[in-house]
């Protein structure tokens, strides 16, 4: 296991922000590598715990998967799914070009 | 009678015996938020010509119900399938569901008029509503100050009787803490009591609708309506709704009240401590017995809570990406660059820092050691509960730990903001109905301003789906003071 770090440094923020697609300036990154140490910092309180032995706990309630029949149900209407897309082409949302040159993939 | 200042069951009952008419007391409500919703900023937008329609729709008996004809505000991260659900967001600025959430439809279907939507934090992600696109809402008490958030349209719209009744989220507090700061009663139910179809997802396992309102009978009446099992909700509980207002006056006979050292600390403003004080030696004179609990995980849950809400939100938020809906960036040069800067430029800074703290607790890594870990004290911490619910039937504790706060104060400071949430993080995490109730007054000056009235929280905790009982509770101590009573000078 990863020792948690206790400060991110600016290179650490940077590649945060690209897994979570925001397109940050550099002054943005160095604020947010300030705030989110000291966030870090506070949160590394739960290393005082022994949590050996103790399940992870995602949901509170003893929750199950949910079934029903599998038969066809009334669907949204394309133009109603369609109504606030930015860009649409036929019954389609449109986005730049996504394979290729010039895809940035 | 004023069919603003009094209480939503007073009202719906004016309006049932045709004392009042619906279209006079949406009218009323219409224009009171003309008068004052420029100083306050508690809603969004109203639709005035869709609630008169429906308002005279009552009078003709055309709609009915158990709400028929009350004027109500819903938080504007609902869906409507009408005007817009911004979430406060440009990134959602002009998105028009499709769809309703199921609790606003579930509100029109009892004959609830609906007055608009309320300002909230970006996404629910705050304390104070400073964190909205649309500019901050002022308290009533205080316009100087902050109502709290997430849900402080909605809590400054009730306390400054905006409107009958009103609707919020919670997902860490935020029904609970602006209720405190505003006066007014806050109600977070048991998760999954209310189907979150149409509420937009934040964290998604601590995600949960509650009605803000006057009085606890309000709360109760509100709470029958909206709860209940959704079939478009698998996280919804399966329990049919009660009529929680049927059983609301009845009080708790053998009760035993729980009190946790961790909630009293010195921290606190004294004020604060006072009015639990107050609230102990009130049960105490109803024949309840008090308790000593321990819940010694409590400091754990703010931590805990940063990291499940904000892992749970990234990957919520991912939603957001240009695509299908809301903001999208001029000239993209491919598809990552339409993702990265259509978000950059649509999610405010508190959006941009959750997301990016839960990517990195979810980040290869660093998962085990954030990310798993809070789920590990998450149970902890829901032990701590299931242990002392074995000795007792509600924890009383504070709120907040302090009244309303100064618009800006803690702005720059994101965790001082997060530690606003200390007392009402680990109801969430625990899954528990948790209440806040106007607890009393405290009076405060700044900088040789005049003294300044500001109201205070008190709040009860309760074992899951144990609303009834919970309710019940709230309402000995309300009948037993007046607090609730006392309305802002606007």
């Amino acid at each position: 296991m990863t020792k948690p770090d206790a400060k991110l440094t600016d290179e650490q923020v940077q590649h945060v922000a690209k897994l979570s697609r925001l397109d940050l300036d550099p002054d943005q990154i160095h604020r947010f590598a300030q705030q989110l140490s000291d966030v870090l910092v506070h949160v590394a309180k739960l290393n005082e715990l022994d949590v050996t032995n103790v399940e992870p706990m995602a949901h509170a309630m003893d929750v199950t998967n949910v079934m029903r029949d599998d038969e066809p149900q009334p669907a949204l209407p394309v133009d109603d799914a369609l109504a606030n897309a930015p860009q649409r082409f036929d019954s389609f949302f449109q986005v730049p070009k996504v394979l290729g040159e010039g895809s940035g993939a | 009678m004023n069919p603003t200042q009094t209480t939503l069951l007073e009202l719906r009952d004016a309006i049932a015996a045709k004392k009042i008419s619906a279209k006079q007391a949406v009218t009323a409500y219409l224009d009171r938020i003309d008068q004052h919703n420029n100083t306050l900023n508690a809603y969004h937008e109203t639709y005035a010509d869709r609630a008169l329609q429906r308002a005279q729709d009552v009078d003709a008996d055309k709609v009915t119900g158990p709400l028929a004809g009350v004027p109500i505000a819903i938080k504007d991260n609902l869906a409507t399938d009408w005007g817009v659900t911004t979430c406060s967001s440009k990134i959602l600025e002009n998105f028009r569901s499709p769809y309703t959430a199921t609790a606003v439809a579930k509100l029109e279907a009892a004959g609830a008029v609906i007055l608009g939507k309320t300002n909230l934090d970006e996404f629910a992600m705050g304390s104070s509503t400073e964190n909205s696109a649309f500019g901050p809402t002022r308290n009533p008490w205080d316009t100087h100050r902050v109502p709290g958030g997430s849900s402080g349209g909605a809590a400054a719209a009730m306390a400054a009787d905006l409107c009958a009744g009103s609707i919020g989220s919670d997902t860490g507090g935020s029904i609970r803490q602006p209720a405190a700061l505003c006066g007014v009663v806050g109600f977070k139910p048991t998760y999954g009591r209310v189907s979150r179809f149409g509420l937009v997802a934040f964290a998604s396992s601590l995600d949960q609708i509650g009605p803000l309102t006057r009085t606890v009978s309000d709360a109760a009446l509100m709470l029958s309506v909206i709860s209940g099992p959704d079939e478009r909700d698998s996280t919804c509980a399966s329990q049919q709704p009660r009529d929680y207002l049927a059983e609301v006056d009845q009080p708790v006979s053998g009760l035993r009240i729980g009190v946790a050292k961790q909630y009293i600390s010195d921290t606190n403003d004294p004020a604060v401590n006072q009015a639990v004080d107050e609230a102990i030696n009130m049960f105490r004179s109803c024949g309840a017995q008090i308790v000593e609990i321990d819940l010694p995980h409590t400091q754990y849950g703010i931590p805990t809570y940063y990291l499940v809400a904000t892992a749970e939100a990234s990957s919520n938020l991912a939603r957001y990406d240009g695509v299908r809906y809301g903001r999208r960036c001029d000239d993209p040069k491919d598809l990552i660059d339409l993702y990265s800067r259509s978000r950059a430029e649509g999610f405010g800074e508190e959006i941009k820092r959750r997301i990016m703290l839960g990517t990195y607790a979810l980040s290869s890594g660093y998962y085990d050691a954030y990310y798993v870990r809070a789920l590990k004290v998450r149970r902890l911490i829901k032990r701590d509960f299931d242990l002392a619910f074995s000795s007792c039937d509600a924890i009383l504790c504070p709120t907040t730990t302090a009244p309303a706060f100064r618009l800006g104060e803690k702005s720059d400071d994101p965790l001082s903001m997060y530690m606003n949430d200390v007392y009402t993080v680990n109801a969430n995490l625990a899954g528990i109905p948790g209440i806040s109730l106007p607890g009393g007054f405290t009076t405060v000056t700044h900088n040789g301003t005049p003294p300044q009235k500001l109201p205070l929280g008190i709040q009860l905790l309760g074992p899951v789906f144990e609303e009834t009982k919970l309710l019940r509770i709230a309402r000995m101590y309300e009948s037993a003071t007046t607090h609730h009573q006392v309305r802002p000078s606007l």
